[in-house]
């Protein structure tokens, strides 16, 4: 028992530091490049140029038409053998913002178009440009709607991350796995790390009540 | 406070207006005046087009046909127009809406000023103290810092205007501005339109109100059917309409009340 516990709490600095130095720097990159990427696809799929919004489509499709873990693989695993050789961490990177890219496409499309076109023509109608319409009038309000679907988004990536593991990234997961083959203690580890992961998507899942009641200050309840 | 201009020219002169959704013809050849300082009033049966041509002012509809003059600016619908010119004309007039559509993420105050600030890009100091001077022209002042959910639709409509004459138009257009509103709200937002008639501004009202359109209207005009069916004094066009099809609506609108 005493031992366990040693164990636990001498794995726990590992773990934690595989969390603050991997998964979640690993998670906001990933994110922030996947939004800016999910807005580019959001805006060419609604485009009314047909090559933009096929293109747009397609991608979308790819994505989530196949699993995270092939297009992971096809990125680190596959590349090479075309030449192109990427260490894990970008692979990562771009793996993730690739996939967070294609779902929340969808939810940022959604939310675009969740907007009344009054609104839009009240835009024009102050005399600003489509560009300025979309950025001032449209996307805050389309922020709002996006909040909840994109903070699921953001918490499954965290867990997700999880899979850099299989491309040798020093995260959260790896850590607790290379203390478990050398202990031979897999439940303990495990158990370690879903716990470690529960209890940062706990604190997300705060941080995104906040931010809804913050976003819903100006709509009637 | 009044855009100055030579007197003589129509502020608005529209000739042969056009515009079809599809195999729709909407607008089929319409012709309207309305000289400085004038009020006209578009009435109509539902789906007559009186929406139509007041978006095709603003901008907020392309026509197929026609020319259209704003003050300085006149367009031929007939040739290509391209974006800024038709930015430049729509620019010259400013739109009430039925649904007021106001900017629900921003304050009372940031949706009058938005415009003027971003889009006309004037000084803040200045266009803020004029917003808050025409917020208290209309009773709303103290409701600069609320958001447009926590207004009545009569107030959020009254910042639908100050948020059109913050633009300085040389033109307004009120669709329907009071139909959205519960009867007992419709007062107070006609008073506002009726005063700024008195004082002085140009504009076009589409509305279903005869009673206000009389009072208010230099000159009424009837449309049914993509066209303009009569048109003259408001007394004359409501009291003793000379068309059956006008009789008929005025009649009808008239049992209504
Ligand atoms: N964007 C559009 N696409 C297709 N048809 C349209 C469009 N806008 C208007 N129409 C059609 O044009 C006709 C005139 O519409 P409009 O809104 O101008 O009428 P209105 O006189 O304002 O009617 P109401 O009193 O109901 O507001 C209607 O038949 C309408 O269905
Ligand atoms: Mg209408």
């Amino acid at each position: 028992m005493t031992s366990n516990w040693d164990l636990i709490t001498s794995s726990l600095g590992p773990i934690i530091s595989g969390a603050i130095t991997g998964t979640i720097p690993l998670t906001l990159a990933s994110f922030v490049l996947g939004l800016f990427l999910a807005l580019v696809m959001a805006l060419m799929r609604i485009s009314t140029n047909k090559v933009l919004s096929t293109i747009a489509r397609l991608y979308i499709s790819v994505i989530r038409g196949t699993p995270l873990l092939v297009q992971l693989f096809v990125i680190f695993y596959g590349l090479p053998s075309i030449g192109v050789k990427l260490d894990p961490w970008p692979s990562a990177i771009i793996a993730f913002s690739l996939n967070v890219g294609g779902y929340a496409a969808e939810v940022i499309r959604a939310a675009i178009l969740s907007v009344p076109k009054g609104q839009w023509e009240a835009a024009h109608m102050i005399g600003m440009p489509h560009v300025q319409s979309l950025v001032r009038i449209i996307l805050p309000q389309a922020a709002r709607v996006s909040v909840p679907p994109l903070s699921n988004t953001f918490i499954s990536l965290v867990k997700d991350t999880s899979l850099a593991s299989l491309i040798l990234v020093t995260e959260l997961f790896r850590q607790a796995q290379q203390v478990a083959a050398f202990s031979q203690e897999f439940m303990i580890l495990y158990l370690e790390a879903a716990v470690v992961y529960w209890v940062i998507c706990l604190v997300l899942s705060s941080a995104q009540s906040l931010l809804e009641k913050r976003l819903d200050r100006y709509v009637a309840h | 406070m009044l855009p100055t201009n030579n007197d003589a020219a129509p502020v608005l002169s529209v000739r042969g207006l056009k515009k079809s959704f599809g195999s729709n013809t909407v607008l089929n050849g319409i012709d309207l005046d309305v000289p400085r300082g004038k009020v006209v009033a578009l009435i109509g049966p539902s789906g007559s087009g009186k929406t139509t041509v007041l978006r095709s002012l603003n901008g907020l509809e392309t026509p197929d046909g026609g020319t259209v003059t704003v003050g300085e600016v006149s367009l031929d619908f007939g040739g290509s127009v391209t974006k800024k010119q038709l930015a430049t004309l729509s620019n010259r007039s400013a739109m009430v809406f039925q649904q007021y559509n106001l900017f629900p993420h921003m304050s009372v105050l940031q949706n009058v000023i938005e415009g003027p600030l971003k889009v006309q890009r004037r000084p803040r100091a200045e266009v803020i103290a004029e917003a808050e001077k025409l917020l208290d022209r209309v009773g709303l002042l103290e409701k600069r810092d609320a958001f447009p959910f926590e207004l009545s639709g009569g107030q959020q409509q009254r910042v639908g205007i100050v948020r059109a004459l913050a633009l300085k138009p040389q033109l307004l257009l009120f669709d329907e501005p009071t139909s959205a509103l519960d009867p007992e709200l419709v007062g107070d937002v006609l008073a506002v339109i009726k005063e700024l008639a008195d004082e002085g501004w140009t504009m076009v009202v589409v509305t279903h109100e005869l009673v206000f359109a009389r009072q208010t209207a230099d000159e009424v005009i009837f449309m049914d059917g993509g066209v303009v069916v009569e048109r003259g004094p408001a007394q004359e066009i409501l009291r003793a309409p000379k068309m059956p099809r006008t009789q008929l609506f005025v009649q009808r609108l008239l049992h209504d009340i």
